[in-house]
């Protein structure tokens, strides 16, 4: 549209070819804030551009709207992008709770008991005398292999837990003794519900090498 | 045609009939050249037909010097279709869900006729990892990673990852005890991610007053596994990832990997 001011030049066989050198433009294009040759801007007197048709917008300069349009749509790309993302987290997980009732100490053996292992990934524990807390009572042990979290199996002839994947092996108290397992299993929060059962929250986590197992939530005394 | 095409001294109704079909616009628009018995006809058969012009109209004769090249690139490209082929195939039977994953693996091998296809799937996959590892070797020891092909090695080296990682999540599928601990296993690699891993370096920074925004319910690892461990989720996830997205990923990969093999100066050839 620049070139639609073109003076005509006499005897050119195409005014739409690349111009012969005298046939500038009568007027030039507008080139206010464009990268151009230092040449060609000053030839022209300023006072020519009045002939130019000003095809620019009212509200913004052709600039502005490109920029504008730019910023939108890499802003809208971002925001699709975002949403992606988000799309890939779930708002509802249909897993297993993370914390609930085992039912009434009564009900308990001493010993490891697996009745919740399948459904919650938790050997429910009754002991005598803990290791650390030195009383009777109920911790609960989170059935996750501390090498690389494969589930161990409890082998009650030999009284230990023992990982199928790498060989790992626990004592009942969940104190490493065998394998590539670097520290003893977790526990989990074990406390008494309102109603009298147990609840155990697998949120909350006890690990024995920062003394946690001291915490008087990570163990039931009974 | 004239000087092509194969006539018959005596025109008999079968010749006369064949110069007729061959000259109607219908055969002509198939078959839009003469027959490549010229070189010229040659080059111009291959360079307008897309399958034919991925293969250069020239070879130099390094370019197939078996103990040159061990053929690695292009047996990698051969087993990747195979495996697109059979795993299409496997999909007419398997299903993704906790149900029925272990019990239409098994199907396939006892309930389908042709019950290797599954073990072709499988073999080939290993295969493949072998010659991309071999391939990769190759380029290394004949120096072909040099400039102006450089770039081209960093293509290959995002094709080896995705080649790994098609390995990875097919070994999910089977949904057998070994698929279920071997993804637990890897998948726990994940929660060491810097900043998006829950036990990363750097994702305890990520805090909102005391709140943790990094955790185990939105970290990288449960973005794979689209849960907090490998269940229905992950199964699911890693079957889409398997057959659609990967295999789009490292399709166009290698579209522009062989484009550029011929941009900077063919196979095996000096620069």
């Amino acid at each position: 549209m620049a070139d639609e001011p073109n003076a005509p030049v006499e005897g050119a066989p195409a005014s739409k070819g690349p111009p012969a050198k005298p046939a500038q433009p009568a007027v030039p294009p507008n080139l206010a804030g464009k990268t151009t040759s230092a040449a060609v801007a000053p030839r022209r007197p300023p006072a020519r551009k009045k002939k130019v048709v000003d095809d620019t917008s009212p509200l913004l300069s052709r600039r502005s709207w490109l920029g504008l349009a730019w910023g939108s749509f890499t802003a809208a790309s971002a925001g699709a992008l975002a949403a992606t993302g988000r799309f890939m987290f779930p708002n509802v997980l249909n897993e297993p709770p993370q914390q609930f009732k085992i039912g009434f100490p009564d009900e308990y053996a001493p010993g490891v008991d697996e009745r919740w292992k399948d459904r919650f990934g938790i050997w429910v524990v009754r002991t005598p005398s803990d290791i650390v807390q030195e009383a009777g009572g109920f911790y609960a042990l989170i059935s996750v292999c501390t090498h690389l979290g494969c589930t161990p199996n409890w082998l009650s002839a030999e009284l230990k837990f023992k990982c199928p994947c790498h060989g790992s092996g626990f004592r009942p108290t969940g104190v490493n003794f065998e394998g590539p397992a670097p520290r003893p299993l977790e526990r989990a929060r074990i406390v008494l519900a309102d109603d009298g059962q147990i609840l155990v929250d697998k949120a909350r986590k006890f690990q024995f090498e920062l003394g946690q197992w001291a915490d008087p939530e990570s163990f039931l005394r009974v | 045609m004239a000087d092509t095409k194969i006539v018959a001294p005596k025109e008999g109704a079968l010749e006369r009939s064949w110069n007729w079909l061959t000259e109607t616009q219908v055969w002509k628009s198939v078959f839009r050249h003469n027959a490549p018995i010229t070189d010229r006809n040659r080059v111009l058969v291959v360079l307008s037909n897309v399958f034919l012009h991925l293969h250069p109209v020239r070879l130099r004769k390094s370019g197939v010097r078996l103990r040159y090249t061990w053929c690695m690139g292009g047996l990698s490209f051969f087993l990747f279709l195979s495996l697109t082929f059979t795993g299409v195939l496997l999909m007419f039977y398997y299903r993704p869900t906790l149900e029925y994953a272990y019990t239409d693996i098994v199907g396939l091998r006892e309930h389908v006729p042709l019950g290797i296809m599954r073990e072709m799937h499988r073999w080939g996959a290993h295969a493949m990892v072998v010659t991309v590892w071999l391939h990769m070797f190759r380029v290394f020891m004949t120096g072909s990673y040099k400039p102006p092909r450089e770039f081209n090695w960093n293509i290959g080296v995002i094709m080896l990852v995705l080649t790994l990682l098609l390995s990875f999540t097919g070994y999910l599928l089977p949904w057998d005890q070994l698929a279920i601990w071997a993804i637990t296993v890897g998948s726990n690699m994940a929660r060491a991610t810097p900043f998006m891993g829950s036990e990363g370096p750097g994702s305890a920074l990520l805090m909102l007053g005391d709140v943790r925004l990094i955790h185990a319910a939105d970290d990288a690892r449960f973005a794979l596994l689209g849960g907090t461990f490998v269940g229905e989720g992950a199964l699911l996830r890693f079957y889409v990832l398997h057959c659609v997205g990967l295999p789009l990923a490292i399709a166009v990969l290698m579209a522009v990997h062989f484009w550029r093999v011929r941009k900077d100066g063919g196979i095996s050839g000096p620069v």
